[in-house]
């Protein structure tokens, strides 16, 4: 069986960096065979994830870093994205609701929802010092 | 990098906010104070037009999320256009077709507006 290809890039928390990792993996999804709908799905899916990490684990703190790491392999695109912020927690996360959030005048929380929608597999992991968010978008 | 900008234009008395670029977390600010000045001056139709832009994030939508109801209470609306299908396909995804005008071009748009006058 061919190994795994991986990929890793470090990026420290500021909005600035989000067309940075967008490109980033957008051109290895691409080098490694992913359609163009796959890698839409996969840009906008690890710049929602890259957003949530900037507000709310960092809350813009750009001296902060994160990581993205990247794994392909002959069935699937693994990307985790970890930080060393505030944890976040998935049993509070409520689908959002458009139509009460526009006349409370609320904006963001739709990530998660797009993440969910866009990749195969959605997995979060805190132990305390590290928050880790996988997600796996498959070829097939 | 396709860098985001935004041009302004009426047509026909409607006032157009043409995007181009990437519209995210870091650009979408400049969204935020273009809607804002529309919104100070009281104008109120505006026509928003995607032809443009190739890339949306939720945090471009959350802009139109936190404005429509300002706009709507001064009588006007904001009415979006344009869209390529991936772009499209977010709003779609979000729920956004059944509570704002997604309008092919800016002529439906203002058919649209004329209609509810």
């Amino acid at each position: 069986m061919k190994r795994a290809a991986t990929y890793h890039k470090k990026l420290s928390a500021s909005t600035e960096n989000l067309s940075r990792v967008r490109n980033f993996v957008s051109s290895q999804a691409k080098k490694h065979g992913f359609t163009e709908d796959q890698i839409n799905d996969i840009r906008l899916a690890v710049d929602e994830a890259c957003t949530n990490v900037i507000k709310h684990a960092y809350s813009y703190d750009d001296t902060k870093q994160f990581n993205v790491d990247l794994e392909f392999d002959s069935t699937a695109l693994s990307i985790e994205i970890t930080d060393f912020g505030i944890g976040f927690n998935p049993s509070k996360y409520e689908v959002p609701n458009l139509q009460r959030r526009i006349k409370q005048k609320k904006r963001g929380g739709m990530g998660i929802f797009l993440i969910q929608n866009l990749m195969d597999e959605l997995t979060y992991d805190s132990d305390g010092d590290k928050n880790v968010i996988k997600m796996i978008k498959y070829r097939n | 990098m396709k860098s985001f900008r935004i041009e302004r234009r009426t047509n026909t008395g409607y006032e157009v906010i043409d995007l181009h670029g990437e519209l995210d977390a870091h650009t979408a600010s400049q969204l935020e104070e273009t809607l804002q000045q529309l919104i100070n001056n009281k104008k109120a139709n505006i026509i928003v037009n995607f032809q443009k832009l190739d890339y949306i994030a939720s945090a471009g939508l959350g802009v139109f999320m936190a404005y429509i109801e300002d706009v709507r209470s001064i009588g006007g609306d904001i009415k979006l256009t344009n869209m390529n299908s991936k772009v499209y396909n977010v709003f779609d995804l979000l729920g956004f077709p059944t509570l704002y005008d997604i309008l092919d071009d800016e002529e439906k748009a203002i058919k649209k507006f004329l209609k509810e006058k």
